[in-house]
């Protein structure tokens, strides 16, 4: 099925949690309020026409003026991709959406990622904790305006 | 005898152990000899590579991705390359889609050899280690002839190679891949059927099929699980789909579907299905041309927009999500390493296991800290 069709069932079943289908730029998608990501997922993998069983990718993104997550998705039987994707508020404790671990395990180290790397915090995630930095690490690196620390524990950066 | 009982006790494995191949911490909660619960602590070796992909431009960032999977440099080269090429119209040549199809199995060939003898190092088997590096320095030096590196190489560049091949280069790489092909059989003779080998890999560390889609197992993990998938195959990018070659997959030869010994074999016949790509491409390749698209400059603008590709390096699918807003450098660049995910799925294969066995586990998945923690 082409990403076009994937969004119309989306839309048909969802209707307003698919907030805008992108088919006219280099990686088709889906946009989905955030709220909604963990069941349209849950959707995606177990209709039979669809069987996205397998999540390839889980990104966290600052765009400057917004954050994002985008879940990138492959069926090996029906051999098709889809993304979803959902902007999330950069103000302060607004970045929160429902995790998918529930859905696709392997969401679980991607998700940590996010939430180490971008600061993003996904709901009911069963062990949110940092994941590449320290454990008592500041601030989220890969986020625009992170300010770059001079040292940790005494160790000059 | 009721009042007798067992305390478990937590155990920190690594992050210095030689058979954790690299900085990687494993926290075993163990009862007697069988580990409970294995939990891996990674970022040991995080540079935050994706950081400094946000700050330098796309064809500066090409030399940090051969530092991710540093047993497969050219590979991971090569993923950032297709990436950034999906994002422009540039025309990779005829000569270069070649040069790069031959280093990238090449380095596919180094890789593998790497997992084969520090697995045989893993279970106790010294000599297979040296039959392998012994090989693996040929095609080094293949490989510093064209670039003058052994390690991290830069030759893949966006829109092409570095430079094109050296006088004599193909003649040298016919020869080593003649004297190759039948050391593969060695290979078989002294560790894949050897009797203490299988008794330490059949059988340990299973790791069923959907266990290992619904955790993004992917290349020879997910292959020794009986998946025939393969990038290569599936959705033939470069010029993959002009070569004839086969997708080894486990059977549960020796004991249960997706054991050790399935992961590992899948890796030895893959050397051989390499070999039929190099030998194919020899007798393909152009004999002259430019190996490198005419726009590029010290920079490339892409295109705006977002997307992910991927492509399949000797551990698995490498992804590369770039985010780009049409200038020379990217909004976001999120490396999808096949270690990552590979290694998620560790928790899951060890439990109940023995404690000597974890290591034979952690060596079948073939991991590189420097793609897990980047």
């Amino acid at each position: 099925m082409d990403p076009a069709h994937i969004a119309e069932r989306l839309k048909t079943k969802f209707g307003d949690a698919v907030t805008e289908v992108r088919l006219d730029v280099p990686d088709p998608h889906a946009m989905i309020a955030p709220a909604h990501v963990a069941e349209i997922g849950l959707y995606l993998r177990d209709d039979p026409d669809l069987d996205f069983k397998s999540l390839m990718c889980l990104s966290g993104v600052d765009y400057g003026d917004r954050l994002g997550v985008a879940y990138h998705l492959h069926s090996l039987t029906h051999r098709h991709r889809f993304c979803y994707k959902a902007d999330l508020s950069r103000e302060p404790g607004a970045a929160r959406l429902p995790s998918v671990v529930g859905v696709w395990p392997a969401a679980d180290w991607h998700e940590r990622e996010a939430y180490d790397l971008v600061g993003i915090v996904f709901e009911g995630h069963p062990d949110l904790r940092r994941i590449l930095l320290p454990d008592d690490w500041e601030g989220h690196p890969l986020r625009k305006d992170y300010q770059f620390p001079r040292e940790w524990h005494g160790i000059p950066i | 005898m009721s009042e007798l009982h067992t305390e478990e006790m937590v155990l920190n494995m690594g992050p210095q152990h030689p058979s954790t191949h690299g900085v990687l911490r494993l926290q075993l909660v163990t009862d007697g000899e069988v580990v409970r619960e294995a939990e891996p602590h990674i970022g040991y070796l995080h540079r935050c590579a994706e950081k400094i992909g946000e700050n330098v431009n796309y064809v500066q960032f090409v030399p940090y991705t051969d530092r991710m999977d540093y047993l497969a440099g050219m590979n991971c080269n090569y993923a950032f390359a297709h990436a950034v090429e999906q994002l422009t119209d540039l025309k990779v040549p005829e000569r270069a889609e070649y040069i790069r199809i031959l280093v990238l199995e090449l380095n596919r060939l180094a890789s593998h050899l790497v997992a084969f003898g520090t697995y045989g190092l893993d279970i106790g088997a010294f000599t297979p280690f040296f039959y392998a590096f012994r090989e693996r320095e040929r095609i080094l030096d293949l490989f510093e002839e064209l670039c003058g590196a052994r390690l991290t190489y830069n030759y893949v560049r966006i829109g092409g190679v570095m430079a094109d091949l050296t006088p004599g280069w193909l003649g040298k790489t016919k020869n080593f891949i003649d004297y190759f092909e039948p050391k593969i059989r060695e290979y078989d003779e002294l560790l894949s059927y050897n009797k203490i080998f299988i008794k330490r890999t059949a059988q340990v560390g299973v790791l069923p099929a959907d266990l290992a889609i619904a955790y993004g197992v992917t290349g020879p993990n997910l292959r020794g699980s009986g998946v025939k998938w393969d990038l290569r195959k599936e959705e033939p990018y470069s010029i993959y789909d002009r070569f004839d070659f086969d997708v080894p997959v486990g059977k549960g030869e020796m004991g249960i579907l997706g054991d050790c010994w399935d992961r590992y074999m899948v890796r030895i016949r893959e050397m051989r299905e390499s070999v039929k790509i190099i030998r194919q491409a020899m007798d393909g390749i152009p004999a002259e041309g430019p190996v490198v698209a005419e726009e590029i400059g010290k920079s490339v603008k892409t295109k705006a927009g977002e997307l992910y590709t991927r492509v399949e390096n000797p551990r698995g699918e490498m992804g590369f999500w770039v985010v780009s807003s049409g200038k020379d450098t990217p909004i976001r660049c999120k490396v999808r390493a096949p270690s990552f995910c590979n290694m998620s799925v560790f928790k899951e294969i060890s439990r109940g296991a023995m404690i000597a066995d974890l290591i034979a586990i952690v060596g079948s998945l073939d991991i590189v800290l420097g793609e897990i923690d980047r």
